[in-house]
């Protein structure tokens, strides 16, 4: 398989988005590490890839606290090795009109879903410079080009994202290093499933595809962007939403 | 044992792609021996990594020839 021998960290693996990544890449053969914030969510990520070509397995994280990202490093070091492929999805809303928006509703959304983008890409890329190859892809948002009333914080961490993202694919891609962002509109998961129906109706509206997109279909473009096919694409956002928004 | 120069020599043939026979003491990792920006992060990566040491960015960007990196190990370590 295409990722044989391969070791991958993603961030928020428990459900949703990050469930369906570590599974793609799981079934491409790479040996995958997913991060939850408590010790269930690890385990019921264990449980996921326990049947896996190689098994991987789930530790406790917290993104946005950087001795808890050592912590949780030096544990994939020990368990796995030096990841090949680092997949930054764990994320946040503290949604808000700016008007109503407190202080730590934007700082927890900077630091868990921009400040652990940035602490995470930096502890693997040592050992992606050393094998002259990685992956770091992030999750971004369709928000973070359209914007959205509400979430100021989080179009800007994830606009932020992306600019840190086509930075560092410049900074890193003479060592076969890609950096590069996946944009998923809306989402069938437990996120978008908290909308009411009316909610619902008007973002289909706005949906050419006239769906929500399954986890899997982002799955896919995480799983692409990780194998060697995707060697030539670095510094990109592709985008997965249906239609709705283009860039 | 290896001598520090030795071992200084060594790490830069391997992380800057060139022949030992390049490598003199006076060479300058830029101007003699091609390094880029990134090339110089990872040679002192490298040298923390071979001889257990921290060396702190600001000492990091005084070492430009292979003589100011032996001369930083053996006054360090």
């Amino acid at each position: 398989m295409s990722l044989d021998g391969k070791i991958a960290l993603v961030t928020g693996a428990t459900r949703g988005i990050g469930k369906a990544i570590a599974k793609e890449l799981a079934g491409q053969g790479a040996l995958v590490v997913g991060t939850a914030t408590s010790e269930a969510g690890a385990e019921s990520i264990s449980e996921d890839l326990a049947g896996a070509a190689t098994p991987g397995f789930g530790i406790v994280m917290n993104v946005s606290d950087p001795e808890s990202i050592e912590a949780g490093l030096k544990a994939v070091a020990e368990r796995a090795g030096a990841p090949h492929i680092l997949v930054n999805n764990a994320g946040i809303t503290r949604d808000n009109l700016l008007m109503r928006l407190k202080d730590g509703d934007w700082s927890d959304v900077i630091e868990t879903n921009l400040a652990s983008v940035f602490r995470l890409s930096k502890a693997v890329l040592r050992g992606m410079a050393k094998a002259r190859w990685g992956r770091i892809i992030n999750v971004s948002s369709v928000v973070a080009g359209m914007g959205n009333p509400g979430q100021t914080n989080y179009c800007a961490a994830k606009a932020g994202v992306e600019g840190f993202t086509r930075s560092l694919a410049k900074e890193m891609s003479n060592r076969g290093i890609t950096a590069n962002c996946v944009a998923p509109g809306f989402i069938d998961t437990d996120m978008t499933r908290k909308l009411d129906d009316k909610q619902r109706e008007s973002m289909m509206e706005v949906i050419p595809a006239g769906r929500l997109g399954e986890p899997e279909e982002v799955a896919a473009v995480v799983g692409f962007l990780a194998s060697d096919a995707a060697g030539y694409v670095t510094g990109e956002t592709i985008h997965v939403n249906g239609g709705m928004y283009m860039g | 044992m290896s001598t520090v120069e030795e071992r200084v020599k060594k790490i830069v043939c391997e992380q800057l792609g060139v022949k030992e026979s390049e490598v003199q003491s006076t060479s300058s990792f830029v101007e003699d021996l091609g390094a880029d920006s990134l090339d110089t992060v990872e040679l002192v990566m490298a040298l923390e990594e071979e001889f257990e040491t921290e060396i702190p960015d600001e000492e990091a960007e005084k070492l430009a020839s292979v003589q100011d990196a032996i001369d930083y190990i053996v006054a360090h370590t």
